[in-house]
């Protein structure tokens, strides 16, 4: 069921990212070639894009094409799109990944510890430090730590990586990348996790709980954690999609060759079938993470499991 | 590091001086602003105090700034000196001035697009919940729809097809964060619809729109105004990060993302000034999120009683 | 009761936050109860027996602190005691029952699991003896299906079970106290009966001290060996259950009893034409039918009062009857002449004559507007009243509710007490010039002493204004004090109708019987009485 409902919202999604490109004035043609279009270049250009085809005979094509990994042509270079994506759509996966293997567990337990000790001065200093961190450009952040972390010589500012460099070389040149990720969604993260959590303890079973004479750990692992799971994995999941869209930026500063970069070129050179075809893949990817949670939270709900 | 200890120090000043003006305000007024200074944390009226300087600067741009916005007045990424406090950039105008002037740039455009967003979406969200039914339905099945795409992918994907100028920026990401606080909105007013007051006032025949205005909006008010400032946060994060981009605000016009990009290649060099524009896009949305952390503290403190 | 002394309490204070700074809400009570003793704790809200009830634990809820007195737990100082010692003590030797079980057992355990966690994290017994021991608590407070009812989640069993099961999990370990906070007031009177019936067998069984806290006389009445009566922090009087029932000493003890012997002088049987009348009405929400066959008249000048338990479909009669739901069947004829189905269908001068009043008061007035704005608004819709005229207006209403206008008219109604703001509501009825006005349980969310006011109130005005009140309400002592005609509804079904004394005099249909007799009186034998005439019928 809620696997159909997150199928259609991806069609849904798609037809939002196809339409986009039919409010364009005139066509794509017109905007390939601009101001040297003459009427016999323009039909030409048309019938090799299929443009004359009916939007609908379109969107199925590029919908289908999709699908099966080929996104068509870029219209800046010619080449095939999909060979554009195949390497970078791997570095970005596993600079999103590196990001979240750190940000995850800290966030947790930070947002957990602070939950725990409220109102005290770890849980002021680490509010105080998560607004921050909330507040600043992922730009600024990349940039404070290029200037402490990169001058010193520590780590490298750019990240050079190709298909033959070894996992170990990975991690330690997209370290800086990954720590600005980390630094952003971790505030979001134990906020959130905090706010769950606290939220959970002024329920009455909690007290009931302490009213049965339980241990405060006891209280937290057995009593909070199990109702807790459910908005925890939700606030994972929503972190993970704010993930993605941070690697934009965080890609163009460290020149790393990713996604993002890719998609940033393309808006700036007005390639439209690129940029269609990276916007299908993040919102894709979006979408799956909060389907995944949405079924997580269901699992772990015992009011959705074990019907009256 | 003498600019870090000078940061630091100039944020030292700018607390004291907002301690020092709270208890100002303590021991000047008396009754409800007397107990409003009295609850106000030190973070809030830090926010307060920011908030303040950042809209003097930006409506004094022209009269504060040394030297005008677009003109070359020296050369290319001068050091600080006396006449050019700041240097200059790539192309040699004066940082200083830029970042005054960004002052207005930014934050103006980044409040209009806020405020767009905000009209348009809170009153769909609202008319959403009273009405309900069919129409509440498409609309929120759109929305969902739309918030099935990262942000910042959508603007981008607008922006190539509308092209990059101010209005069209102003315009799209209004767009993408109508969709949010139409969510907010629609989820505070449903529960106020809910409340036998509305019930009431239905029953003795109110049309909608005394429903929204009387009924809902003053009951609604808290929680917006809390989600006006945090919305501004990220519609001018989103600003911001398109700018540095170079898709957003474009030059010549002084803006303090695209004037991070513009000159970034310095702080390879070690050289801090880049950072100076991006340091005021911090500071201003740190202390905004301050004053919304305080309001929403205020709101859940005043709902326990 | 000479038996050995379990719990002394002596000067005890607790304060509470209150904004800034703290103010006391319990000051300087003292209490003893001996082993296997009842106390009963009464008073209304505010008068801080629930907190005194989980001081007895040593516990102090977040945001309160004792700041004064000893208490002790058989010769433990519980304030002085570290926290390991008190922590435990809970759950093992002095145990506690919540007022709202639904939400007091973890939705994610099933109920044995969480009956389990006491005893084996005391050390009392295993797990396996645990649930044997569970199952048989289960049988004796009468679940049903003792075996499975454990395995399940808290969400799939019903209130009134989930309730039992609690007292049964705070028995796990046989504590030597247990505090049973407001335990049946969540409840619907008949299955209020069965789970008050089931506390004190057990507690009578394991010869278990306990404090019972509630705000209702006569149910603790049934339990309590002894009564103390508390008014905000401070003790009334305390005393034995017969004594007190018999002869308080208190006025303010007194004061309690006499909302009871408020009545309303009695009126002759109806003899004009209803002013309202329902008539074959179905409804259903959805596909879910909730109103079958509902017919009753309203009479200018009388108060016709609708009985039922939750469920009943009396609220959505009311709902019917104001056009918020169009019946799916029947009509509602005003006057003669049948009303629009729907709000939407309805003229302004239809919306005026049928006019409600809301149980929650706080949720019935915008907490934004001022009262000059809340009365204001249906006088100046309805009857067109502007300037000066409506000035004069808001000021009469608050004169007739019995507010000072100078005092009152600039407020908001979170200035107001509970009992004021329901005030407001009925000036705001007023203020339509209505034929007829609605009172949804408008008196249960108010303490006693309040009730008796806004029932006299609503009296006064009546014989001013010829009103007619259609009553919806589950309290009967209600009914009795103030209703003309009663009608009873069960599963959206009209049991029995007729004119309040013949209602109250025997036969009955069984479903009338069982609600007059499930409501709790003011004898300590009642209790016992029914249980044994209930047991002969079925015998």
């Amino acid at each position: 069921m809620r696997i159909a409902l997150g199928v259609g919202l991806l069609f849904i999604v798609s037809l939002v990212i196809f339409g986009a490109t039919e409010l364009l004035p005139g066509d794509l043609a017109n905007e390939l070639l601009g101001q040297s279009a003459t009427p016999e270049t323009l039909a030409a250009l048309r019938e090799q894009l299929g443009l004359n085809d009916p939007a609908p005979v379109r969107y199925w094509n590029w919908l289908t094409g999709a699908l099966t990994g080929d996104f068509g042509v870029s219209l800046a270079n010619g080449r095939p799109i999909s060979e554009l994506i195949g390497a970078r759509l791997g570095n970005t996966v596993f600079l999103a990944l590196y990001a979240a293997a750190l940000s995850v567990p800290i966030s947790l337990i930070l947002g957990i510890l602070a939950a725990l000790w409220r109102n005290s001065i770890f849980d002021r200093m680490a509010n105080a430090g998560a607004l921050t961190a909330i507040s600043f450009p992922e730009f600024f952040v990349a940039y404070i730590l290029v200037l402490w972390l990169a001058q010193t010589g520590l780590f490298p500012s750019m990240v050079r990586i190709n298909p033959t460099t070894t996992f170990g070389d990975r991690v330690y040149m997209t370290f800086l990348p990954a720590l600005t990720l980390m630094l952003v969604v971790t505030a979001h993260m134990m906020r959130m996790t905090r706010a769950a959590i606290i939220n959970l303890m002024a329920s009455p079973y909690i007290e009931m709980a302490r009213l049965k004479g339980m241990s405060p750990l006891r209280i937290v692992l057995r009593h909070a954690l199990p109702n807790a799971l459910a908005p925890i994995i939700n606030v994972i999941a929503l972190n993970l999609a704010y993930l993605i869209t941070g690697v934009v930026v965080v890609e163009v500063v460290f020149v790393y060759p990713g996604l993002g970069q890719l998609m940033v070129d393309a808006v700036s050179n007005r390639d439209i079938a690129v940029v269609q075809a990276v916007a299908l893949i993040f919102a894709a990817a979006y979408v799956a993470l909060n389907l995944l949670a949405d079924v997580l939270s269901t699992i772990t709900n015992p009011r959705l499991m074990h019907r009256r | 590091m003498g600019f870090a200890a000078s940061v630091i120090l100039g944020l030292a000043a700018l607390f004291a001086i907002a301690w020092a003006l709270r208890a100002a305000a303590r021991a000047t007024f008396s009754g409800q602003t007397r107990s409003l200074a009295h609850d106000i944390p030190l973070t809030a009226s830090f926010g307060l105090l920011v908030i303040a300087i950042y809209t003097f600067v930006a409506i004094a741009a022209p009269a504060l700034a040394p030297f005008p916005e677009r003109e070359i007045v020296g050369g290319q990424f001068q050091a600080w000196s006396a006449e050019h406090w700041l240097g200059t950039d790539r192309i040699g105008r004066d940082m200083l001035s830029r970042l005054i002037y960004g002052a207005r740039n930014t934050v103006g455009i980044a409040f209009a697009t806020t405020a767009l967003a905000f009209v348009v979406g809170a009153i769909l969200g609202l008319w959403a919940a009273l009405v309900g039914g069919w129409l509440d339905q498409a609309l929120s099945r759109f929305v969902d729809a739309l918030m099935a795409i990262p942000a910042l992918i959508f603007s981008l994907l607008l922006l190539t097809i509308f092209g990059t100028s101010v209005l069209t920026l102003i315009l799209v990401i209004a767009a993408v964060d109508a969709t949010r606080v139409f969510r907010l909105a629609r989820a505070v007013a449903q529960g106020i619809v809910v409340m036998d007051y509305i019930e009431a006032a239905k029953l003795r025949g109110e049309g909608s729109w005394f429903l929204i205005r009387r009924e809902i909006l003053p009951n609604a008010m808290a929680p917006l105004v809390a989600e006006f400032g945090l919305r501004f946060c990220f519609v001018f994060l989103a600003i911001s990060s398109l700018s540095f981009l170079g898709l957003g605000i474009q030059p010549p016009t002084a803006d303090w993302g695209s004037m991070v990009k513009d000159n970034a290649t310095l702080i390879t060099f070690g050289d801090v000034t880049p950072l100076l524009p991006a340091g005021c896009i911090a500071l201003l949305t740190v202390a905004v999120n301050f004053v919304v952390d305080w309001q929403l503290h205020r709101a859940s403190g005043l709902k326990e009683q | 009761m000479d038996r050995e002394v379990l719990l002394k309490i002596e000067g005890l204070r607790i304060e509470g936050r209150a904004g800034d700074g703290w103010t006391e809400i319990v000051k300087g009570i003292d209490l003893t109860l001996h082993k296997g003793e009842v106390l009963g704790l009464i008073g209304e809200s505010g008068a801080g027996k629930s907190t005194v009830g989980l001081a007895a634990m040593g516990f102090a809820r977040d945001g309160c602190r004792i700041t004064g007195g000893s208490i002790l737990f058989d010769g433990i100082d519980l304030r002085q005691a570290p926290e390991a010692e008190r922590r435990a003590l809970r759950g093992k030797r002095i145990a506690y029952v919540a007022q709202s079980a639904a939400a007091s057992f973890n939705p994610a355990h099933k109920l044995i699991d969480q009956y389990c966690e006491t005893p084996v994290v005391h050390g009392v017994m295993a797990r396996d003896k645990a649930e044997q021991d569970a199952i048989d608590l289960y049988r004796r407070m009468q679940l049903p299906d003792p075996k499975g009812i454990g395995f399940r989640y808290p969400h799939q069993v019903s209130g009134g079970q989930l309730q039992r099961a609690m007292t049964a999990m705070a028995m796990a370990c046989r504590p030597d106290l247990i505090i049973f906070d407001e335990p049946t007031t969540a409840l619907d009177v008949t299955t209020q009966i069965e789970v008050l019936a089931a506390i004190r067998d057990i507690v009578r069984q394991f010869d278990t001290a306990a404090i019972y806290i509630t705000h209702d006389l006569a149910v603790v009445a049934q339990a309590a060996d002894r009564i103390k009566v508390l008014l905000r922090g401070d003790e009334v009087e305390e005393a034995d259950t017969r004594t007190m029932l018999d002869a308080p000493r208190e006025d303010y003890t007194k004061s309690l009893w006499a909302v009871r012997s408020f009545a309303r002088a009695e009126q002759p049987p109806a003899t004009s034409a209803p002013i309202l009348s329902v008539q074959n009405v179905s409804a259903a929400y959805g596909k879910v039918p909730v109103l079958e066959d509902v017919s009753f008249d309203i009479h200018a000048g009388r108060t016709i009062a609708v009985v039922g338990e939750s469920g009943s479909g009396k609220s959505t009669a009311a709902r019917v009857i104001t056009g918020l739901l169009p019946p799916s069947g029947g009509a509602v004829v005003f006057d003669g002449k049948p009303l629009p189905p729907a709000l939407k269908g309805r003229t302004r001068e239809q919306l005026r004559q049928v006019q409600m009043i809301y149980q929650m008061a706080d949720t019935a007035l915008n907490p934004k507007l001022r009262l000059r704005e809340l009365i204001g608004r249906p006088a100046q819709m309805y009857l067109g009243l502007t300037g000066r005229a409506l000035e004069t207006r808001i000021r009469d209403l608050l004169d007739l509710i019995e507010l000072d206008p100078d005092t009152y008219i600039d407020r908001l109604p979170g200035e107001l007490s509970g009992g004021q703001k329901q005030r407001i509501g009925i000036a705001r009825a007023l203020a339509a010039e209505p034929k007829i006005i609605i009172c949804d349980e408008v008196t249960s969310a108010l303490d006693q002493i309040v009730q008796e006011g806004i029932l006299k109130l609503l009296t006064r005005l009546q014989g001013e204004f010829g009103l007619a009140y259609m009553f919806i309400t589950h309290d009967l002592a209600t009914v009795r004090a103030i209703a003309d005609d009663v009608v009873v509804m069960q599963k959206g079904r009209v049991v029995e109708q007729g004119p309040k004394a013949q209602m109250f005099a025997p036969p009955h249909e069984p479903y009338t019987e069982l609600l007059l007799s499930s409501v709790p009186e003011m004898d300590p034998d009642w209790l016992t009485r029914l249980l044994e005439s209930r047991a002969s019928v079925s015998a």
